[in-house]
Formats: structure tokens, sequence, C-alpha cells
């Protein structure tokens, strides 16, 4: 019987020929990441193991990019203590704010994580590196404590799930479009503690932001992780940007799957997730008289440069509705600067929107972008969870750029066929 | 160990961001976390449950962010265990990190009813239901995982190995 590519990722970083879903590894690892939230928490944990220093100072990745810019003074004493941390353990990949980014938009940027890696992250969305064929999950500040002492963590192997996407592309449907829809189709538990993997003729013909948008959203159907196999489009993102050796990993022919999930995408078109859950997906064509107050576009999902495009193909020469804020954060600076560079920026500011510095803030209703008591916003993101972007009562709508951009300019959930 | 408190239910995929919103993490005292415990899904519940109380609720608990300021806020907040039908992953394990006492069992969720007191045997994974008098029976963790229970958490767990 042979292996899935997960199953031979983490065979190979835990010194092990073979392993089986269900078995309990050690497996080295090679990134571990942390974020100005659960940073702290992590290297309290870490001051309590008695070591000297982190396993190794290349591989531990912290980034401020949550409350940063700092938005209040606890959030200042936060980063600080993260920042003395990392100068103190001569930490090489502290990433300050203006040369930082969102941190699942920044690591496969910089080419610090690569196929066939095992990476560790106290962020749940690190499952995004899973488009490069890497095995990364997201864990808490203990684990990455515990990983930054010793470049090891415990992993139980996942069954592995196989999507398999064939048929062809509606207009305006992405990565962000199919993995709503599977979320919608298996529920927020439908992977619970298992490896999704995304394969077909459509995912092979995905550009790889669109592979990251699908593999950053496998947490929320409770995945461990969501892998691509890597191919050529992977190599033409990596090759260039790898700091290190990377290996490329295929599932075996008679691999064993514990499901196999077949989509016709010709039948998926743009999809909106309505609160509270992004399992509560529908039809663009169903969506009707939700009006909005906020608009959202970029995140960990959604604020890579095909992302801004989108966005700037729909607002180009278009203004958005008077009563409706728009909100647009490239995921990193060097997305910022090609947006700027081929022009984007512009037609966001003409549009009417707030061009942010790279922040996790609007997402997760940290900063720059709360919901008040009652409003309504669509977002790019990943989470409508009751309160996520504000006031509890607060509402907020999942969906692509596209639709976002479009419902900025009507002011109510549209298809972005009703502005163009 | 024996855990025993009153029950308090809740439904199924109880998120992280309403166990503990993100307004409140730009700190990580424990204290003040569990001033805001499940703040917004019962605003009440940190002023009506007593310590060694017990959270009972369905499918996929603590689903969402990696954030274990959840964990520490209920942990924090004097709740002595949480029994769901499944837990998130993440959520799971930074529980065992953490030292919150979690068991897996449907059964137990369906037959509790709000306000029952129950006796926990976390070892042995078995649940009394003292107002009901039921016993049921949850899955006992798997050795690996006692051992990191037993040693006090992770980190404890972590400072035997590195400093063996």
């Amino acid at each position: 019987m042979g292996m899935t590519m997960v199953e031979k990722i983490l065979a190979a970083h835990a010194g092990k020929e073979k392993v089986k879903p269900g078995e309990l590894i050690n497996a080295q690892l090679d990134i571990v990441l942390g974020n100005d939230v659960t940073t702290p928490v992590a290297i309290h944990e870490f001051n309590k193991i008695g070591v000297d220093g982190v396993f190794d100072k290349e591989r531990v990745v912290i980034v401020p990019d949550h409350f940063a810019p700092n938005k209040d003074i606890n959030s200042a004493e936060q980063c600080k203590f993260i920042r003395d941390f990392a100068h103190d353990k001569e930490v090489v990949n502290y990433f300050e704010i203006g040369e930082m980014g969102i941190e699942h938009c920044l690591l496969p940027e910089q080419g610090l994580v690569v196929p066939g890696d095992v990476i560790i992250g106290a962020d749940s969305h690190t499952c995004t590196y899973g488009a490069l064929g890497a095995f990364a999950t997201g864990v808490g500040s203990t684990d990455m404590a515990a990983g930054m002492a010793t470049g090891e963590a415990w992993f139980k192997v996942p069954e592995t799930i196989k999507f398999v996407y064939t048929g062809e592309l509606n207009e305006w449907v992405g990565g962000k479009d199919l993995i709503l829809y599977t979320i919608g189709d298996i529920g927020v538990d439908g992977a619970l503690y298992k490896a999704m993997e995304f394969s077909g003729e459509v995912i092979e013909n995905l550009s790889m932001d669109h592979r990251f948008t699908m593999s950053n959203m496998a947490i929320e159907a409770g995945g461990k992780c969501g892998l691509i196999e890597p191919d050529q489009t992977t190599i033409d993102y990596i090759e260039d940007r790898a700091q290190r050796e990377y290996t490329l990993y295929e599932s075996d022919e008679d691999a064993e799957y514990e499901e196999v999930i077949e989509y016709d995408v010709s039948e998926i078109e743009p999809q909106v997730a309505f609160p509270h859950l992004p399992e509560n997906t529908k039809g663009i064509s169903e969506v009707e008289d939700i009006k909005i107050d906020q608009a959202v576009i970029g995140s960990c999902t959604n604020g890579r440069i095909e992302d801004l495009r989108l966005a700037a193909k729909i607002l180009e020469g278009k203004r958005k509705a008077d009563n409706v804020r728009l909100i647009i954060f490239p995921g990193t600076q060097e997305i910022y600067k090609q947006a700027m560079n081929e022009g984007l920026i512009e037609i966001f500011i003409d549009a009417g929107a707030a061009v942010s510095t790279p922040t996790c803030g609007p997402c997760l209703g940290g900063h720059m972008g709360i919901l008040a008591k009652g409003e309504r916003a669509i977002a790019t993101t990943n989470r409508n969870f009751v309160g996520r972007m504000g006031h509890p009562e607060s509402e907020v709508y999942l969906s692509n750029p596209a639709v976002a951009a479009a419902s900025a300019i009507k002011g109510e959930i549209v298809s972005p066929e009703e502005v163009m | 160990m024996n855990l025993k408190g009153q029950a308090w239910k809740y439904g199924d995929d109880i998120d992280t961001d309403v166990i503990i919103p993100a307004r409140y993490l730009n700190t990580s005292d424990p204290s003040e976390l569990a001033k805001h415990c499940l703040e917004d899904l019962d605003g009440e519940f940190v002023d009506k449950m007593k310590e060694g109380d017990v959270i009972v609720a369905g499918k996929n608990f603590g689903c969402g962010s990696s954030r274990e300021h959840a964990p520490l806020a209920i942990k924090a907040a004097g709740v002595s265990c949480v029994i769901a039908e499944s837990f998130a992953r993440i959520f799971y394990r930074n529980s065992i990190n953490i030292g919150l006492p979690i068991l897996e069992s449907v059964e137990a969720v369906e037959a509790i009813d709000e306000g029952d007191q129950i006796e926990i045997d976390v070892n042995s994974g078995e649940i009394k239901n003292l107002t009901k008098d039921e016993v049921y029976q949850a899955e006992p963790f798997p050795e690996f995982m006692q051992e990191i229970i037993e040693s006090g958490g992770l980190i404890k767990y972590v400072a035997k190995k590195v400093n063996k």
C-alpha cells in the first residue's frame, strides 16, 4: 500500500520508512512561527523549559501582524516583549512593521517555507503553506514554545480526505469559492483531525495565489492541513525565492484515502458564507437584499496580488456606495509595492477605499475596521463567527474579492456581473 | 484526578472568538482573560458559574483560532473540565498542553442537562451524573498524552526531556 503526500512528509521528518494514520510520531520541524498575540504566551512557557536559546536562529519566525502597528498600550507592550526576545535570542527572521506582512502571505513570498517542509505556527491559518506541498499546521503557544526549544513536535498521523475538482470554472469563480463551497458541503468539522488534499484538473490549472487561498481555509473545515501536490506552478513560484533546499512529494497511486470527494466545478457560482459559520454558504444568485456598511478586501486568505488585481478590475473607474466604508489591505509590503506599480492603489483610492498597511487587524476585530452594533460587512477574510469583526451583534459575510468589490459599489451583496 | 461541579450546557461549534474575543487578546494574563470567558456566547457565564463547574457542549468545541488564551480563560475562570461531543484539534492540543481536563463523550453530552451535578474521573474517563444517578464512559487519553498530562503539561514534559 502506498502513502499519501502527508504520510511521506511526516515519515521523512520522523526518520521512518513508512507511517500510518493514527500513529504517534515525533517530527523534526523546519520552521516554527509565531505572531504578536501568540508569541508572548510562548515566550513565558519557553523560559520555563530551561534552554539558553532557540533550536535554530534561522528557523524561528516571528511576525508582529495582529495588533501591529501597535493599536494600544497593551499591544505595544506585547510587541516590545517579542521584539526584545527576538533580539536577545538572535532570531534572524523577525519582521518589523514596514518590512513585514501578514504572516501567511509573507513566509511563502520570502521563501522561508518550501515544499516538503514540516511547519508549525502558533496561528491557525499556518495550514496556508500546504499549497506548496508542505505539511503545515496551526498549534498553540505552548507547542510553539516546545518547538522553539527542541525543533521537534509530536503529531498523530492524520487520515487524508482527497478532494477532486473537475470541469470548467465559471466566471468570477476562484480558489475562495471552491474552498467555501467545499466547507459548505462537508461542514466546519467535516475534516476534523484530517488532512485535506486538493487535486484534479481545476487545481492543476490554479495559480499559486488561488491555491494559497484554498489551503488557508482548510482549518475552517476542521482540517489539520490542506495540501496540494507541487507541480510546475509551484516550482515557478518557489525557485527564485526558496532559502533552503526543497523536496517535492506526491501521493502514491495506491495511497489509501479515508474518502474521495469529487466536485464538478461547472455547477459552482461565486459563494457567500452567511453569519455565523463559514459553512453557511449560498451561491451569489440566491443572495438578495443584504445591505452592507463595510467591505473588507485583504487578509491571509485574499490579500495577494491576484486578489488585488481582481478587486481593481471591478473598482476601476467606479466609486463605492456613499454609505459603505471600503477597506483594502495588501498582504505584504512587496504586494503593496507591486499593487502601486501596477496602478491598483490609485484605482482603490479613486474608488473611495482606505488602503492600509499590512495587518490582521480588521479580520479578527482587532483594529483598523471594527464593526459597531448591528453593522454588517462583506469580507474576503476567513471567519464570520459571532463578534469576529467587532460588536457581538454585528455580522460578517465571506466572499471572494470580486464579489466584495462589487458589493462595495452597490451597497449590498451582489454578483460582479451587476456592476460590469 | 476527581473533579466535581455543576454542568453548563452549550451547543455545537463553540468557537474561540466567543470563548475569548480578540478585543481581550492584548494581554495574556489568565486572570484578566478569565473575566471575559464565554462573554460573547453567554455574558453572564462568569458571574453565575462556580469554581469546579463543568462546561458540556456539542460537536467541534473550540473551533477557529489557535489562541491558547481560550483554554487559559476557561481554566482560569475555574472550570474544572470541558465535556464535548468532539473538540477542534488545536483547542484539544492546547488543552492537553496547558493542563485543562477535557473529555469526548457523545453519550454524556446527550444525557446531561444544564444544572446536573457531575463528578469526573479524568484518568479513567468515567463521568458520573449525580443528579440523574447515571454513569457515562469517555475515551481515556492515549498513553502518550497521559504522560504529558502526568508530567503537568507539555512544558514540564519537554523540560524533563531536554534536561536529562
